[in-house]
């Protein structure tokens, strides 16, 4: 239980720095959202006084921030100019669509990279192996940026997947059937270049810690006593392994974070990634720390998750908590 | 033995391709900027040996692109006149590395311009535009590397050295900035800078937001060597001969961080030029006139180019055998440094 506390106070450290470095980094801003409204003559000065201080934008960093975290605490993020509303409601939209995408891609990925690595580990050094160790060194000279450019044309040239956004046109008078299937057609694209994008990364690292452990004595002792082979690999091998592969999986989601922002950008999937972009250009201040601290909110999730999961698997972690 | 070879091949294959770039007037046949409005999205022209008769020609040639008939985008090869390639051309003027003026040309063409990649919206040479674009591409994310490094080294060496509540308060920080995905801190950090500015000032802030991005884990890093440096004979005995503390760091526990800030910096440059690609792909970067690899990806957001003109991805693909030489550089310099081995692996990844 204190495993867990200890990890959920990190969690809760790593959103208060954030919050808190963004907001530092926003006090260095030269202009805010009003400013171009100085230059119109048709609004005066007075109104866009009136407008600064009503945002609480002409009051000092510490206030703002204080203000914003109470604010936080009461479920409300604050406000988007842009959009006159409430950020959370906005946020939350885009976050759905985001987190369908990343949460695929990262399922994906693993169901891929898992098979894969130990099927390479165990021709270690051989055709196969070698093989796949080519294929993935290639796609990891490839960055996420040309590998998602590239699918793209490949699409928009050879018509095979719809390109851009969620949903087709006239979505609504679809059958439920029809509805999942355009919605898995949309994913397509945005998922597998996600996924080919972390993929070479997972399968050297599932690749490289199974192979370590492969010539542990217990491994050897249990090969001789004619345990089959998958038997050795999955329920042995790969769970002495799992260590490294846990903490790694709590890396690879922020990795996909990363990577779903840009792809979302250049698929134009409404997620987060075009919404922050927008905030970005327009200055608009709070969507775009919501749209950083909710981000985060999910890479902590899937922390904890892997923290959760390490606790399971590695009993070391097990009796050094009830231990203390 | 194989090792140091190694290590040397691939900096040999890095220094041919940053050379290349580095001397984009010699390569270029054109000036970057300069339009040709009579023609723009012109497809890349092809280089023929064997002419449309089936003649064998000793010196490469190609054929002028002309409109097809009755076709307003489609262009075909005008096989009526074929166009000599001249090498060693003399044409447009240009400074040789900025600073030595030359005319000098690998290759050009007299009477039609030759365009090997296609042209762009303005009829701007693609390819003179990538060699271009590489060098503020590149720089950026050289000079990037050389801001993390420094700020890095900096942290990681305080932080190592001084111990106690300086080094509590910097490595949580640092543990912060390595939990935060990459391209996240890039946008919180660049969402809150100034955004109409000069080509300049862009590049510069561009540098400066990379640079600031990725200090955590060589400062982590440095920090471990600095941690066993300091208690080795060698340093506690200029510590007993009353070195300052400056000085300690600089001639004894420096040069002892030399081969993790090289491997670092391996890993970080082709990392930072992917993250200026990416800022000016998002508008977020450097500006027209200026080219870099991510402000001529820029083009392909819009529809029509995506679908019709697809040599416009070709800047995209400039990045590659640069990310294969830094790749192969930095396995290659892992292998030596082996002490450092575990931090390493997990290392090639944007993070």
């Amino acid at each position: 239980m204190r495993y867990f506390i200890r990890r959920a106070l990190h969690a809760v450290f790593l959103l208060f720095g954030v919050s808190l470095l963004t907001f530092l980094f926003s006090a260095l801003t030269p202009g805010n959202y009003f400013d171009e409204m100085r230059l119109n003559p048709q609004i005066s000065p007075d109104t866009v006084a009136a407008l600064r201080s009503q945002y609480q934008l002409d009051r000092p960093l510490p206030v703002r921030y204080a203000h914003w975290l109470n604010a936080v605490v009461h479920g409300q993020l604050g406000f988007s100019f842009t959009y006159n509303g409430p950020v959370a409601p906005l946020l939350w939209a885009r976050a759905r669509n985001t987190l369908l995408l990343t949460i695929t891609a990262t399922l994906l990925a693993w169901l891929v990279a898992l098979p894969l690595g130990v099927w390479s580990a165990a021709r270690f050094g051989r055709a196969p192996d070698r093989v796949l160790s080519w294929t993935t060194a290639t796609l990891l000279v490839v960055p996420d940026l040309v590998l998602a450019l590239g699918l793209l044309i490949l699409a928009v040239r050879t018509g095979w997947f719809p390109t851009g956004g969620l949903v087709s046109v006239g979505f609504d008078e679809l059958s439920v059937s029809h509805k999942l299937r355009d919605i898995a057609l949309h994913m397509t694209l945005p998922v597998v270049s996600l996924v080919l994008a972390t993929l070479p990364m997972l399968v050297r690292h599932v690749r490289a810690s199974v192979a370590d452990v492969l010539d542990a004595p217990f491994l050897r002792a249990a090969a001789g006593h004619g345990i089959p082979q998958r038997k050795l690999l999955y329920r042995y091998a790969l769970r002495a392994a799992a260590n490294p592969l846990i903490s790694l999986f709590g890396f690879s989601v922020g990795t996909l974070l990363s990577g779903s922002l840009l792809v979302e950008v250049v698929m134009s999937w409404p997620g987060l990634g075009p919404l922050l972009l927008e905030s970005i250009l327009a200055r608009d201040l709070y969507v775009v720390i919501g749209g950083v601290l909710l981000s985060m909110l999910f890479l902590v999730g899937g922390n904890l998750f892997a923290d959760i999961l390490l606790y399971l698997a590695d009993p070391r972690i097990r009796t050094a908590a009830s231990a203390k | 033995m194989t090792q140091p070879r190694k290590f040397a091949r691939w900096l040999i294959v890095l220094l041919m391709l940053h050379g290349i770039v580095a001397a984009a007037g010699f390569f270029a046949p054109y000036d970057p900027v300069e339009q040709d409005r009579e023609r723009p999205y012109l497809p890349p022209m092809r280089v023929h040996l064997m002419d449309a008769r089936g003649h064998l020609h000793l010196r490469p040639f190609f054929y002028p692109l002309r409109l097809r008939a009755g076709s307003f985008d489609q262009y075909e090869e005008d096989t009526a006149t074929a166009v000599p390639l001249r090498f060693f051309e003399r044409a447009a003027a240009y400074h040789l590395f900025g600073f030595v003026p030359s005319h000098l040309h690998l290759f050009g063409a007299s009477g039609t311009r030759i365009y090997l990649l296609g042209t762009d919206t303005y009829g701007r040479d693609q390819l003179s535009r990538i060699l271009y674009g590489g060098q503020v591409s590149l720089l950026a994310g050289l000079l990037g590397a050389g801001v993390t490094l420094f700020l890095g080294a900096l942290i990681g060496m305080a932080a190592g050295y001084f111990g106690g509540w300086r080094d509590d308060l910097l490595m949580r920080i640092a543990e912060l900035f390595l939990a935060l995905p990459w391209l996240y801190l890039l946008f919180a950090l660049r969402a809150f800078l100034p955004l109409a500015v000069s080509p300049l000032e862009a590049f510069l802030l561009v540098v400066i937001v990379i640079g600031m991005v990725g200090w955590a884990r060589p400062a982590r890093l440095v920090r471990g060597v600095v941690l066993s440096v300091k208690e080795r004979d060698f340093v506690r005995a200029a510590r007993g001969f009353g070195a300052s503390d400056v000085y300690l760091l600089r001639r004894h526990i420096l040069p002892e961080t030399a081969s993790v800030l090289l491997t670092q910096a391996a890993i970080l440059v082709p990392q930072f030029v992917l993250a200026e690609m990416t800022l000016s792909f998002l508008g977020l970067g450097v500006p027209e006139p200026m080219s870099s690899w991510g402000n001529l990806l820029a083009a392909l957001q819009q529809y029509n180019v995506l679908v019709s003109y697809w040599w416009m991805y070709l800047p995209a693909l400039a990045i590659v055998p640069f990310f294969l030489g830094y790749l192969g550089l930095a396995s290659a310099l892992q292998q030596r440094t082996s002490p450092y081995k575990i931090e390493e692996k997990s290392s090639w990844s944007p993070s």
